[in-house]
């Protein structure tokens, strides 16, 4: 019943059926998901998506399974939030927040991709998950786990925010820290992967899992009102989310549910890692490896799997890269805290730090229709906001004891 | 010089089947043309015509990758291990 070909090399276009495969064997390019758009075009209308509950799957036909989906089946379809205060604060008229820090269930949009990796993993057979994550990855993938009673074994750097590590035991999975970066975790899976039978959702299940990503552009054009915006700003990590974005607008313009478009993406990354909007300042689509020293754990990967096509978007695209300071990171933090009232994760710090800076650079115009990506939550990269505050102010349960402190120049905003 | 080579899945129907193989050299791409002589036709799914490695191989030598190191003509002695592994995702063995 799905609409799903096969598997395509994106180099050299060799075709591969559907299996848990993610690397050409000739060329050794990304293979990615074939649809069979004819068959999508006659069964899809904005009507009978509309029709649909308020989920990533009112989009079915347009991702990678066969059967219906196993996992997750609250996912997506989050809030695209008209930021007028923090669109007033940057000099934007036109500015919307896509906020995935309120994504079903483990609050990043890593829960769209493991929706659909896990759903595809069990229509393979898989009985065992397992990933390499900067964290949210790994949140998601015990959560999905745990919903589809498999077993999951999950890899991490070492040294990741409290959070993200609470935030995966409590699913109960195998949880392993390795010492290196991020890069040297995905490489020793990429080795583990080889010798045990496991779904490792973002290495032999990545085209299928990678196409979760593009429900987050299908919905920011649906809220839209069926268009695509003038410009969004994505926080680039392996570089996957971007061009994904960038596929679901032109899919859509592809089956005539939304008109020509213009979006420029603009690639977001930590000055601390940046090999991706580096590579772009620089002119060249051959990315430099780094070693990842930033704040932006979440999306500190110095070897980007995708990193080529993530310069390739932004500059087919017209838009542009640009990267910030772990000091710039924290005051967007707060600066979107303190406007719109969400907490965003350090990359989404990102994000709007890189914002300004486009708008700064006349890149982003006042009048255009832009959206910012949140893609994680606040409360699970706390330590970047270490010392940043104040304790609060104790006081006895008196009347007269607030008043004492009310008198003694409290400032109330 | 002599050092192993871990070649990845999709090659190994060039080199009988090996998953590692020994090769001779003083840099990365004296190994590559080392290898070339003993699995013909391997050179080219490893590298460009000008002899660096394509865009989604990866060269590791001892756990590091050559970007870090001098690239195709970083120095290898007896010993080393070199890997090559897909970039995509860390790739696969």
């Amino acid at each position: 019943m799905g609409y799903v070909k096969g598997l395509r090399c994106k180099e050299c276009k060799r075709e591969f059926p559907k299996e848990p495969i993610h690397v050409c064997e000739f060329c050794f390019g990304p293979l990615e998901v074939d649809y069979d758009y004819e068959n999508i075009k006659k069964a899809v209308s904005r009507k009978s998506i509309e029709s649909r509950s308020p989920s990533m799957w009112r989009y079915r036909e347009f991702l990678p399974i066969d059967e219906d989906p196993k996992v997750g089946l609250h996912t997506g379809f989050t809030p695209l939030v008209r930021a007028k205060n923090l669109g007033k604060a940057l000099g934007l008229n036109n500015l919307y927040v896509k906020n995935d820090s309120v994504n079903h269930p483990t609050f990043s949009f890593k829960d769209r991709v493991v929706s659909v990796a896990v759903s595809k993993a069990i229509e393979f057979g898989f009985d065992t998950l397992s990933c390499a994550s900067t964290g949210n990855l790994a949140n998601s993938v015990a959560a999905h786990a745990a919903e589809a009673g498999l077993k999951s074994c999950i890899f991490i750097p070492d040294g990741l925010e409290a959070g993200k590590i609470l935030g995966t035991l409590i699913y109960g999975t195998q949880l392993i820290a390795v010492k290196g970066s991020y890069d040297d975790v995905n490489r020793l899976c990429s080795e583990v992967a080889a010798d045990h039978k496991w779904a490792f959702v973002n290495i032999n299940i990545r085209p299928y899992y990678g196409d979760g990503s593009k429900s987050y552009g299908y919905e920011i054009a649906e809220q839209l009102g069926w268009k695509a915006p003038d410009n969004v700003v994505v926080p680039v990590a392996g570089s996957s989310l971007i061009t994904k974005i960038w596929k679901a607008f032109h899919e859509f313009e592809a089956m005539d549910l939304i008109g020509p478009f213009k979006t420029k993406i603009f690639a977001a990354q930590a000055t601390g890692c940046s090999p991706v909007t580096t590579a772009i300042k620089n002119g060249t689509d051959v990315i430099t490896p780094v070693k990842p020293n930033t704040i932006a754990k979440s999306i500190a990967i110095g070897n980007p799997a995708d990193g080529y096509y993530g310069v390739k978007t932004a500059n087919e695209s017209g838009g542009y890269g640009e990267d910030v300071s772990d000091e710039e990171i924290v005051q967007a933090m707060q600066l979107m805290a303190e406007t719109e009232g969400i907490f965003t994760e350090t990359a989404g710090g990102v994000t709007l730090a890189v914002t300004k800076k486009l708008i700064a650079q006349k890149r982003i115009k006042p009048d255009e229709l832009t959206v910012i990506c949140v893609t994680g939550n606040g409360l699970k990269t706390q330590e970047a906001l270490d010392g940043a505050f104040e304790p609060p102010v104790v006081i006895e349960p008196h009347l007269h004891s607030f008043e004492e402190i009310f008198a003694n120049n409290l400032t109330v905003e | 010089m002599a050092v192993k080579v871990r070649i990845p899945t999709p090659l190994m129907k060039l080199t009988s089947n090996q998953s590692e193989v020994t090769a001779e050299g003083a840099t990365i791409s004296d190994i590559f043309d080392n290898l070339e002589s003993q699995f013909a036709g391997i050179k080219e799914r490893i590298c460009e015509e000008n002899g660096s490695p394509r865009r989604f191989i990866n060269i590791y030598v001892n756990e590091e990758d050559i970007r870090f190191l001098d690239g195709e003509k970083t120095a290898v002695k007896e010993g080393d291990e070199i890997s090559i592994i897909p970039a995509i995702a860390g790739g696969f063995r």
